[in-house]
């Protein structure tokens, strides 16, 4: 499980996080919503050791992460972050590939071969996958570096707004496949969501901050109300149930 | 000079203040140092020695702000774009091609080259304007480092590497009447950059954002490039490279006094021109009755304050 | 898997480039003093090959922490130390200078200075807690330009015929080392390039980015300390032993980038090794034999990697 105590962040006189304290819950997945600037992002930065806070601790299964040995923590957590704008040669395979390093560097074994293989038929990649990354369209890209992840095989996934940039095909497909990997492989998922009709169409739990702080964490149902989202957002929002899922209107 | 009061009352009564101290120094700096002050001397060469070291303090400063406006960077000025290297390069070309001709055609040879270098460099920062900021000045130096490198090759083959080392040194001390007009041309740069002051600002927010505006980008920064080279051109061949003037002095005034030209401009320009005479006078002290060159002086202190202002500037 | 044959091909063509180029330097014209001529060909071989070792490694290595190509360590204020101390030295002691201090001592002086230099600065950044790279290099760089004009000012105090002892030091050059320094040079950059290859998987993570190798588990501020702390050493050794070659690194990086494409550092910076001996030693080789040019053989280097850089800089679409 990954916990979260008092932790602080600040940019000089601006605090970003304000003692956030958190749990998330083992094999679901828990979205992190709020406005721009309330500190989602940086949190999960934190969570993944990307940013250092200035104050509180994160465990990981019981342990801080700080006493992990680095590459023990990047067989137990992996973070996906946006800003992949690498000019690199490498082809698809060889971008998963790398998602072993944390295990085997760079010497793989067989089982990292299955591990691989498997990353790339479980995101479809099998087709392009001597293809070079910088060749790809966005969407294809935004598969590739899941694949890694995917091939990294940790038990907590954290993906940092994953469905930027990509149309609404490629977001359904994104989200589909971590829905999988909650329920198929039971991996621990925490994703920041600036859509929320996606978090409530795809999340068990949803986080909400404000001005740094955590003002609501619950199921889904019990966030995904009129009067919490006007509180989160401060805009007023209409509610309609379809298909059994609460689709938000707020224009 | 108090004629930019139209602009406001508070940045006026700062000008008035600064132009009191830049009146006070330009005095202290024509009678500093040695030598019996009869008339005479002081009109062949105190005068023009303070007036090129004003000139040179206001045009250098300006030159930087410029260049920062166009690139959109604000560590970017001669020192970090190659610039002050392209000049260098003009007058080695001129000197080995046409050595004999006179001040004119130097002058137009270290100009040429000072505006191509500029232009191959606003090409370049197009390409990474998205990218951190400090990478920008790297890539400038990296290419100033180049522009040197090719002319110490030449510079090498006619064994004059301690002479080019000599005229790149920024000094005042060689300046007398009749050897240093030409710096009188950075007076219609100047005079160019206040009268665009505000267009200047446009540009510094982006290319879009001043065509949508209705401003002729292109033309803007044409014009930029020409201020700059021909003040650049015209310090180096009176003086030599005068370094980090135009990127700490604009630097300093815009955290204090923020980035609207229009306002801040004057304050650049007394600034830069107080900042040299402190510098000389400086250097006329220290280790009199000798002296040191106004390069090294500002080229030390400059080096220091700008790293005071990169590690110490508030994120 | 048809590229890494490919790659392994190149690998090994370059290497027979290499061999035939340092064959061809050492025996060419030989003359009946072969062996004299013989011992003082080798002694260059060996200098070329420590000089190419160290810039082909740090520069590669550098390029991949700072995730770009046209950058290279030298601009980090290195060679303007090592500039500065030379002017120093012959400030200090004018045309007795190589009396009162021998090769080894001013080589030991250089390199001590220049990796002190450089621990300074990363402790400077690293204190701060602003482990930003590109601010590293841009103090780097700006100490380099308050050392370069410190030196041009004593240059002018110095008299121009002891000036022709630092004009010497400015250009690195093949024709006048110092056998003695030789040896310990080799060492010192065997010795740094046996732990740099062990750590080349790291470089290839690294190439991700700095997100992406936390991620997968790299320490990353203490990696890229170690590879500072690696690209300083070599820097500093090539620069005492031969001078500063600025621009070589660039050169040869590029051109090894474009002939082996593979991310994996082990073979692109053994690539680049055998790349940078092999231009070395071609170049010499036309300046001494065939053209009998007395232009130090850095200058031409800085100045063909010099258009390159700003051919380079036109080229990229985007940088």
């Amino acid at each position: 499980m990954i916990e979260v105590q008092e932790i602080t962040k600040q940019y000089g006189e601006k605090v970003v996080l304000d003692k956030v304290g958190l749990q998330f819950h083992k094999g679901k997945v828990t979205s992190l919503i709020g406005s721009n600037g309330a500190g989602k992002s940086t949190l999960l930065s934190v969570i993944s050791r990307l940013l250092s806070q200035d104050g509180g601790v994160v465990m990981v299964d019981e342990k801080n992460v700080t006493e992990y040995k680095n590459r023990m923590l990047a067989q137990r957590l992996s973070i996906l972050k946006q800003s992949n704008h690498v000019r690199l040669k490498l082809t698809v395979r060889e971008l998963v590939s790398f998602g072993r390093f944390p295990y085997s560097q760079d010497k793989l074994t067989k089982e990292d071969m299955m591990k691989v293989d498997r990353a790339i038929d479980f995101l479809n990649l099998r087709a392009i996958e001597h293809a070079y990354i910088d060749e790809l369209s966005g969407g294809q890209k935004q598969r590739a570096y899941m694949a890694m992840v995917v091939a990294q095989d940790t038990e907590y996934i954290l993906l940092d707004e994953p469905l930027n940039n990509l149309d609404m095909k490629h977001s359904v497909q994104t989200m589909k496949m971590m829905r999988q990997l909650a329920d198929e492989l039971g991996k621990t998922i925490i994703v920041v969501l600036h859509d929320i009709n996606f978090a409530s169409h795809y999340s068990d739990y949803i986080v909400a901050l404000k001005d740094g702080k955590v003002i609501y964490h619950d199921t889904t149902d019990n966030i995904i109300r009129e009067d919490v989202l006007k509180d989160v957002f401060g805009v007023r929002v209409k509610i309609c149930e379809f298909d059994h899922k609460r689709i938000c209107n707020y224009f | 000079m108090p004629a930019f009061c139209f602009y406001n009352e508070g940045g006026c009564l700062r000008a008035l203040i600064l132009t009191i101290v830049l009146l006070a120094l330009a005095f202290v700096s024509l009678f500093v140092g040695v030598g019996d002050l009869s008339v005479s001397l002081i009109a062949l060469s105190r005068v023009p020695r303070t007036a090129a070291l004003i000139l040179a303090g206001v045009g250098m400063s300006i030159s930087g702000i410029i260049m920062q406006q166009m690139t959109q960077n604000k560590f970017v000025s001669p020192t970090t774009a190659g610039t002050l290297e392209a000049a260098k390069m003009g007058l080695l070309i001129f000197l080995i091609f046409t050595p004999g001709a006179g001040m004119t055609l130097k002058m137009l040879s270290a100009f040429l080259f000072t505006f191509l270098a500029s232009m191959i460099f606003l090409a370049i920062v197009r390409k990474i304007r998205h990218r951190n900021v400090i990478f920008v000045p790297l890539v400038g130096l990296m290419f100033g480092g180049i522009i040197g490198s090719i002319s110490t090759f030449f510079a090498v083959q006619l064994n004059i590497v301690q002479d080019t080392n000599a005229w790149m040194m920024g000094d005042f001390s060689g300046i007398l009447q009749g050897r240093y007009e030409l710096i009188y041309l950075t007076l219609p740069a100047i005079l160019i950059t206040y009268l665009y002051a505000s267009r200047f600002t446009l540009v510094g927010m982006g290319e879009d954002f001043s065509r949508n505006l209705g401003l002729n980008y292109s033309a803007i920064m044409n014009i930029g490039l020409f201020c700059v080279s021909l003040t650049v051109s015209s310090v180096v061949i009176t003086a030599g490279a005068i370094p980090f003037l135009g990127l700490i002095v604009p630097n300093v005034v815009s955290i204090i006094f923020g980035d609207n030209l229009k306002k801040t401009l004057p304050l650049v320009a007394l600034t830069g021109a107080i900042f040299l005479l402190v510098c000389d006078i400086i250097g006329r002290v220290v280790i009199y009755p000798y002296e040191v060159p106004i390069g090294v002086t500002v080229s030390i202190i400059g080096s220091v304050v700008f790293l005071f202002l990169l590690l110490w500037k508030k994120r | 898997m048809e590229k890494k044959i490919n790659i392994r091909r190149n690998l090994w063509i370059a290497l027979l480039l290499m061999m035939a180029s340092g064959a061809l330097f050492l025996f060419y014209n030989l003359g009946s003093s072969w062996e004299f001529a013989l011992r003082l060909r080798g002694f260059k071989v060996v200098a070329i090959l420590v000089v190419a070792g160290c810039v082909a490694f740090s520069s590669v290595a550098f390029q991949t922490l700072t995730n770009n190509r046209i950058l290279t360590p030298s601009i980090m204020g290195f060679e303007s130390l090592y500039l500065l101390i030379q002017t120093v030295i012959v400030y200090l002691y004018s045309d007795q200078t190589y009396r009162v201090l021998s090769s080894i001592d001013n080589f030991l002086v250089s390199v001590a200075g220049m990796i002190g230099f450089s621990f300074l600065l990363y402790l400077l950044i690293y204190k701060k807690g602003k482990d930003n790279l590109y601010l590293l290099l841009l103090v780097g760089i700006i100490l380099g330009t308050l050392f370069s004009s410190l030196s041009s000012f004593m240059q002018l105090l110095i008299d121009p015929n002891d000036f022709f002892i630092v004009q010497g030091k400015m250009f690195a050059t093949f024709n006048k080392i110092n056998n003695k320094l030789l040896w310990p040079s080799l060492v010192v950059m065997t010795a740094t390039l046996l732990i740099g290859f062990r750590m080349t998987r790291y470089l290839d993570v690294l190439a991700l980015g700095r997100d992406q190798a936390i991620n997968l588990g790299l320490d990353y501020n203490r990696v890229v300390k170690i590879f500072l702390v690696i690209i300083a050493v070599l820097v500093s050794v090539s620069t005492a032993l031969v001078g500063p070659i600025t621009f070589l690194g660039l050169l040869v990086t590029n051109l090894t980038y474009e002939l082996f494409r593979t991310h994996k550092h082990h073979l692109l910076i053994a690539a680049c090794i055998m790349v940078s001996a092999t231009a070395l030693l071609i170049g010499q080789f036309l300046m001494e034999r065939v053209f009998n040019l007395s232009i130090p053989l850095s200058a031409i280097i800085n100045m063909v990697g010099g258009f390159y850089f700003i051919y380079l800089l036109l080229r990229v679409k985007k940088l």
